[in-house]
């Protein structure tokens, strides 16, 4: 029997619960950032976040009472920072998803310690991404009415569901109501262990209702097993519907530009290519506040990192495939778009899309940038911006010279789109900060799951049976 | 003194707590996820077969011990996915086709093509209600009270202890017995939990 030490598998594969940890160091060490007093670097970011959040909010007022004109939107650009932004947060959230569902049915070990916070991600960013959408009717009071096949006073008619707008409230709102329930499900059992551990009787209380009385029997764990694959079964199609739904809203229109078929595959892998990025952002910071190094390992982030690599490569290659369509298609209206895209006055975010989104993931090829934390950090900034510019890019480019040179314009962001998007991060990063002050953002009885396989298998290779 | 009044007030669906005092099972404390899988094994061999395990996270093997039937989860969630695909179906087509016909550039008023993604949006929304709801009906959550809570080490449940529960319907239970069983089985600590 090879020893575990000299193990050749351990250099490819090394264990995702590292320190030799025990199961209630597991549980010591998740638990002790929720009962414990928060470090001074939550505090700091608490301190950016709020105001920031607190923007939002006065740019969403100031927008309500005054009307959608002081946002940028006009015609030509019917569309702006709202869509643009819109569709970014949603593809934010495509990779807390892929994590939890996807990987979870490739049967990816390595998921389980960043799962939780990924998913939390996903529903804050639908959250930030829902605002646009309800904001722009102007009146998001009677927003209900317009979206949803409300029978309702106002209207005496209903929705157009031959329309992608429609399909794309379908998706986003299912997103996000399967999304939470999967995250909600997932921390029963979490909610179980702080409810066990609480001292204090509010804590016991709140903790105690939130678990449902969860007590981890073997026929609990038989049904909530199964319940997880079905979420994570049914949540591997949807989320790859919504981004395509998404990319409907572009491709079932008559615009250049837009009216392609490689909208959904190509909107899909840059979700989960921005989604990552931005997973690894939180991560590091995260796991730097909170000392996670033994948990969230380096073969977690170097895997993200190569997600960002594979995907990065899928959407570089889009952007090759767009160009090359226009062209082969001999449509002038095509052809030009597209070389208006790169060289007319949106070529700034153009190239700024393409340095980015194809050349910054390159450095992922070495295992040098894959295994540096402050490389990965700076890299995944670059991708959140890169993809931000692809959407804004998509978006402008093709709005702003119309058919008909009359209808040429140049889009330019007031202070309140400005404002607004700013603002959203701020209520992201609030919503991140309190998630992982309150609940337990690794999940803890997944992560022992995962332990004692380790154990077991360590007792296997050393040929002791237990 | 409270306990004395009540009793002789005689109220209707007041048991006195001598009755009141049944016992839910004894439960055993284990080391180990292997040490409970042995206990458990041991315990159906002895022919016990009111039991349950409790453990931090799901341990395979344990239910095939226990001899428990697959969760029927799949079939009540397949339901609901048909319910949620037909309900779109009818929501489009009677909205769209019935109720307030709209001609939109000239395109039928109900097709099968445009009316694919909310078919599936909506099969998806029932079918995760169906899952959640169903897996809380099938496990008895949300429930605010439970025996197993009584036992004074219910809490390394949910940390890193691996419990076995005889419980008391078990025809072949005897307190004492089951106590000495589960010691014997290699439990830490072994207590009669009441109901």
């Amino acid at each position: 029997m090879a020893d575990l030490a000299i193990d050749p598998r351990l250099e490819l594969n090394p264990p995702l619960v590292q320190g030799g940890m025990t199961y209630s160091d597991v549980t010591g060490k998740i638990s002790s950032i929720v009962e414990g007093k928060a470090p001074k670097q939550w505090w700091i970011a608490m301190a950016v976040a709020v105001p920031l959040a607190g923007l939002l909010f006065l740019c969403l007022g100031y927008l309500v009472a005054t009307g959608i004109g002081v946002w940028g939107n006009n015609s030509p650009v019917g569309w702006g920072w709202d869509i643009t932004n819109f569709v970014w947060w949603i593809g934010i959230g495509h990779a807390g998803t892929l994590i939890s569902a996807i990987l979870f049915l490739f049967r990816q070990k390595w998921r389980t310690s960043i799962n939780r916070a990924a998913e939390a991600m996903t529903l804050f960013a639908v959250a930030c991404a829902a605002i646009y959408p309800l904001f722009h009717t102007g009146r998001p009071w009677r927003a209900a009415y317009w979206l949803f096949p409300l029978p309702n006073e106002f209207l005496h008619m209903w929705q157009n569901f031959r329309s992608p707008l429609m399909w794309d409230v379908f998706a986003v709102s299912t997103y996000g109501t399967v999304s939470a329930l999967f995250w909600f499900v997932g921390l029963v059992p979490d909610l179980a262990t702080l409810r066990d551990r609480s001292t204090t009787p509010l804590r016991k209380t709140i903790y105690g209702l939130l678990s449902l009385g969860w007590r981890g029997s073997a026929t609990q764990w038989r049904h909530y097993e199964l319940a997880y694959l079905l979420l994570a079964g049914l949540s591997t199609p949807l989320v790859l519907s919504v981004h395509s739904i998404v990319s409907f809203d572009f491709a079932t229109s008559l615009l250049p530009g837009w009216h392609t078929t490689i909208f959904p595959p190509y909107f899909v892998a840059g979700a989960v290519f921005s989604g990552f990025a931005m997973v690894v952002t939180l991560m590091t910071l995260a796991r730097w506040i909170y000392g996670l190094e033994n948990l969230i390992t380096m073969k977690h982030l170097e895997n993200m990192c190569k997600v960002m690599l594979a995907t990065g490569m899928i959407v570089g290659f889009a952007y090759g495939t767009e160009f090359f369509i226009a062209w082969y298609s001999n449509n002038q209206y095509e052809r030009f778009i597209f070389l208006n895209r790169a060289f007319g006055p949106y070529w700034w975010a153009y190239w700024s899309m393409i340095t980015c989104n194809v050349i910054a993931p390159q450095f992922f090829w070495f295992r040098k940038f894959r295994t540096s934390i402050p490389a990965m950090f700076v890299l995944s900034i670059f991708i959140n911006i890169g993809m931000w510019f692809e959407r804004f890019v998509i978006i402008a480019t093709s709005l702003h010279r119309d058919f008909l040179p009359s209808s040429w314009g140049y889009f330019t962001p007031t202070w309140v789109d400005i404002g607004t998007y700013l603002g959203t991060f701020g209520l992201f990063l609030t919503l991140f900060l309190l998630f992982l002050r309150f609940l337990p953002s690794i999940a803890i009885s997944e992560v022992k799951g995962v332990l004692h396989q380790q154990v077991s298998a360590g007792h296997a290779a050393h040929g002791g049976s237990h | 003194m409270l306990e004395a009044v009540l009793s002789r007030l005689g109220l209707p669906g007041y048991e006195p707590e001598a009755a009141r005092q049944k016992v839910f099972g004894v439960i055993g404390d284990f080391d180990t996820p292997e040490d409970l899988l042995r206990a458990v094994r041991t315990a159906r061999a002895a022919g016990f077969t009111k039991m349950e395990a409790f453990s931090p996270f799901p341990i395979h093997g344990v239910d095939e011990a226990l001899g428990a039937p697959r969760s029927p989860l799949g079939r009540i969630v397949i339901v609901f996915a048909l319910l949620g695909l037909a309900g779109a179906v009818l929501l489009q087509w009677w909205t769209g086709a019935v109720d307030y016909k709209l001609i939109i550039a000239g395109k039928p008023l109900f097709a099968v093509e445009p009316s694919v993604p909310i078919m599936f949006e909506l099969a998806v929304l029932l079918s995760a209600f169906a899952t959640v709801l169903g897996m809380f009906h099938l496990n008895r959550i949300p429930t605010y009270y439970h025996p197993f809570f009584n036992y004074s080490r219910h809490a390394g449940a949910s940390n890193d202890r691996f419990l076995l529960a005889i419980e008391a319907q078990d025809p072949k239970f005897q307190a004492e017995e089951v106590v000495r069983f589960l010691d014997s089985c290699g439990s830490r600590h072994t207590e009669v939990v009441e109901a």
